[in-house]
């Protein structure tokens, strides 16, 4: 054995990345003249000591964990997934035209085609790119990241051309019926004499969420095509000897990928907004690029990493709100803890590795 | 000769993490002789010579170069104490001529043109020296592989070096090159140059070595006059224990044709013909062995049988047509239509490297219903067939739950051949199958291969290793740029034979062998070369 036992690279070294992180926004809040021990208190209250904080973190979460596993099952067939954000946005559309065209007898009836639509356009929108890959060899962090511009694009031109109610002077699709409308954790938690979550995002799809993670490690480490996909990834000569084409692979890897993409849309879209509005994907796709790489691609890490991003979204607002700290350097904390977690990631983990093995040469 | 080695080594111990790689490992090597250090993979050799070149820093002893004492931090410390190396995979510039490479690194100044003038003189009295002639001009790409090695050579006495060490120098050539490269460093030693020799084949360190020191396990086990000793004890000094050298069969009776191959062509992505009509059968009961230089077409060919590279031809299998691209042409249409495969790279292809034991023991066959429970993988059915298969194999640890690459080559080859042979295929392709294994494991396999044709099945056998086709095979084919230069019974041919069938030489020449063989290797890069644009 020449690494450090698994728990110190799944939990440590990301632990120790996110107090780097941490106290490098901290000197970083020092220098704008500002208390950085208040701002943590801040955060931490305005995010996690309130059910409403909480039903703005567990929304912000839900997102991520979408995003988080669509990079992490292109990741497992070694594909590098920027497209999530496009995905999402098409996503979006097809959730809007199940919402505002299917009439629906009850909101749970709604959830299911809805999510089917969300994942079939999102896929959809990774089957291009996953096509091109696979047949053509264009590198698909090319394509995905052009794809992202052309959703916007095209997301642009169906809401203003095309969904947008006549008469409206915002680009976006009339309010979704009331019957698409998605229990909100407020609707399901609340009751009269105790009034949790009030007015927070937070909504069902939280629980879809989670059942998505359960379903993703059933998919990756107990299912034939998880182990074809995982075997694709370690070494594409070797899955050509087992007989796995690496175009089915690509393809299919690709296509649960933009489909989980996709189904952040149902957190947005429908559980939030009860409208398409442009730009309802706010960079979540992009999160989940670190949420993945944090989260090793590991389901549950994906779910603690989607949980810490959801909080620096909820504190970030919060600090926003309540101090004079300004809303960009906020997007600065944020990207410390992706710089940390996902780029210098092995800065933490190599000299982690060295300090291992001298105490187990020590003690042997 | 003087007494002072031109090499002493004193208690060089070297520790990867907690493998310790070199023991206290003390060597002379005495000026003007050959002197080879055999040893299994992973034994300690090349640590030990990356520490003498200065790639890696010995966590204690010495290092005295002619009799002082020498602080060897990189390879230019090794190459002014006049030390030079020529290593397995060679460090060519491929589009550079013979004489940049030369000088690559040892110009004289800024300008290059009198640094190439001086190096064309010194190429042209070494050449006469020492039978190391190649054309200076000629770019390396261009070149065959025998010829790379020379102008590595080249590069190193270039540098002054008196002291030539040498990394596996005849994994990738020719019988009759190899031979050359000998004749090469019997001159050199005759010059009073110092060669140490690194090498996993006994034959070679019993041919031309004065001396030969054994490693095992990082440690130097021995160190004994070639001379004094034999085969079978270098081959006990280096596995620990009694080992058969020959494998114990009986003559092969062959029956049905099983599969049939008939004018097999295949074109690579970079537009080179890599097979050129390749026709052979292959019988129940019998082991055909291709033997061939790496890189002439053996590789494609297996590929094209295991259903990963897509051809033109026929092959037909029990009489049934296999098709050769499209649908139906896959790694798993092979396997059922029973033909299992042991591919030549088990780290690149046969194995995924992270992937558990277990996971290993049916890559390939991962889809048999068998394996599945409803939607999932019945993974309790999987570990449980896998630690059967490993106790059987004798797999060490015989734990299913160890990653792949934590096994030595040996053991991943173990892995590979009992996830391949416990199928049962009527038909068994076998890629280099002790590429990188120990001695003890490849006495195991090659029981195994055998024990396996005497039940009937027909084993297509690729090695490099002339040795091994010889020790195994029932019928020899040797391939040589993408062709079949001929078939040979084993009794009825020799070395020297095959050798030249595997330069492309198909007639015995009647001048010397080297020149024939250099002119059909030159025939062919010339070939490849004009086929590139």
């Amino acid at each position: 054995m020449d690494k450090m036992p698994a728990w110190a690279d799944a939990v440590l070294v990301p632990l120790i990345s996110i107090l780097l992180a941490a106290i490098l926004s901290a000197l970083v809040i020092l220098a704008i003249g500002e208390n950085p021990v208040e701002a943590f208190k801040l955060m931490v209250d305005g995010a996690l000591m309130r059910s409403t904080g909480w039903g703005y973190t567990l929304y912000y979460t839900t997102n991520f964990i979408f995003t988080g596993l669509c990079v992490a099952v292109a990741f497992h067939a070694k594909m590098f997934n920027i497209g999530g954000e496009g995905q999402a946005m098409v996503g979006g559309l097809g959730v809007a035209l199940a919402c505002l065209f299917i009439p629906f007898p009850h909101w749970s009836v709604a959830l299911i085609v809805a999510t089917l639509a969300a994942a079939a356009f999102g896929a959809a929108w990774a089957f291009i790119p996953a096509w091109l890959q696979a047949k053509r060899g264009s590198h698909i962090v090319i394509t995905t990241i052009m794809f992202n511009f052309i959703a916007a694009a095209l997301l642009n031109y169906v809401l203003v051309n095309l969904l947008r109610p006549v008469g409206a002077m915002e680009p976006a699709t009339a309010g979704f019926p009331a019957v698409t409308h998605l229990p909100t954790f407020q609707d399901m938690f609340a009751s009269e004499g105790n009034p949790l979550f009030r007015g927070s995002p937070a909504n069902v799809t939280f629980f879809l969420a989670v059942a998505a993670c359960i379903a993703f490690w059933f998919l990756i480490w107990r299912t034939k095509l998880g182990y074809e996909i995982r075997a694709f990834g370690h070494s594409e000569s070797a899955a050509r000897y087992a007989g796995i084409s690496p175009v089915r692979i690509t393809v299919i890897a690709m296509l649960i990928s933009g489909g989980l993409a996709g189904m952040m849309a149902l957190n947005t879209t429908m559980g939030e907004a009860e409208r398409l509005v442009l730009n309802a994907t706010e960079g979540a796709g992009f999160i989940g690029i670190a949420v993945a790489l944090m989260g090793r691609s590991h389901p549950v890490g994906v779910f603690l990493a989607a949980l810490l991003f959801g909080f620096l979204y909820q504190g970030g607002a919060e600090l926003a709100l309540w101090t004079s700290i300004p809303r960009e350097l906020i997007t600065v904390i944020q990207a410390l803890v992706i710089l940390f977690t996902g780029a210098l990631d092995n800065m933490v983990r190599m000299p982690l590795e060295k300090l291992f093995l001298a105490t187990r040469r020590r003690s042997s | 000769m003087t007494d002072t080695p031109a090499i002493e080594l004193k208690g060089i111990s070297k520790a990867f993490g907690p493998v310790q790689a070199n023991k206290d490992i003390s060597i002379r090597v005495m000026p003007g002789t050959i002197h080879g250090i055999i040893g299994e993979n992973g034994a300690g050799k090349s640590t030990l010579m990356s520490i003498l070149y200065g790639f890696y820093k010995a966590d204690a002893g010495e290092i005295w170069v002619n009799g002082s004492h020498k602080d060897i931090t990189d390879s230019q410390a090794a190459i002014s104490a006049g030390i030079g190396m020529v290593f397995q995979h060679f460090k060519l510039v491929q589009n550079f001529t013979v004489l940049e490479n030369i000088i690559l690194g040892a110009e004289d100044g800024p300008m290059l043109r009198p640094s190439l003038a001086r190096a064309r003189g010194v190429l042209k009295q070494l050449a006469e020296e020492y039978e190391l002639s190649v054309d200076p001009d000629e770019l390396v790409e261009n070149l065959s592989v025998g010829h790379q090695q020379r102008v590595e050579i080249l590069k190193a006495l270039y540098r002054q070096a008196d002291i030539l060490i040498l990394d596996e120098p005849t994994g990738v050539l020719t019988p009759a090159e190899a031979d050359h490269l000998f004749r090469i460093l019997d001159h050199l030693r005759a010059e009073g140059k110092t060669v140490i020799l690194i090498t996993h084949k006994l034959r070679e360190i019993m041919e031309i070595t004065d001396t030969v020191s054994v490693m095992r396990r990082g440690e130097m086990t021995a160190t004994v006059k070639t001379a004094e000793t034999s085969p079978e004890q270098l081959a006990e000094l280096m596995v620990g224990r009694k080992v058969l050298l020959r494998v114990d069969k009986t003559p092969a009776r062959p029956g049905a044709v099983l599969l049939d191959v008939q004018n097999l062509r295949h074109v690579d992505d970079a537009g080179v013909e890599r097979l050129k009509g390749v026709s052979l059968q292959l019988r129940a009961g019998e082991v055909l062995g291709i033997a061939g230089v790496a890189g002439n077409g053996q590789s494609e060919l297996l590929e094209v049988l295991g259903g990963y590279a897509d051809a033109t031809g026929s092959v037909t299998m029990k009489g049934a047509p296999l098709p050769l691209s499209g649908a139906g042409s896959d790694g798993s249409a092979r396997r059922a239509a029973g033909i299992g495969h042991v591919p030549e790279d088990r780290q690149e292809e046969g194995l995924i490297m992270p992937y558990t034991a277990w996971e290993n023991t049916v890559f390939g066959y991962h889809r048999d219903p068998r394996y599945q429970s409803g939607l999932l993988m019945n993974n309790a059915l999987i570990k449980q067939e896998a630690q059967d298969k490993m106790t059987r194999y004798d797999v060490r640890p015989p734990n299913p739950n160890l990653a792949a690459r934590n096994f030595s080559g040996g053991n991943q080859q173990k892995i590979v051949l009992a996830r391949e042979i416990e199928r049962d295929p009527d038909v068994l392709l076998i890629g280099q199958p002790t590429r990188g294994v120990d001695i003890g494991a490849i006495e195991f396999i090659h029981q195994e291969i055998i024990r396996l044709r005497d039940k009937g099945k027909a084993i297509l056998l690729v090695s490099v290793e002339l040795d091994e086709i010889f020790s195994l095979s029932d019928r020899i084919a040797v391939m040589f740029d993408g062709q079949i230069m001929g078939e040979r019974m084993p009794a009825e041919t020799d070395q020297t034979e095959l050798g030249l069938l595997m330069a492309g030489v198909t007639e015995r020449p009647e001048g010397s062998l080297i020149a024939a063989v250099d002119a059909s290797l030159h025939e062919k890069e010339a070939r490849e070369a004009g086929q590139h644009d």
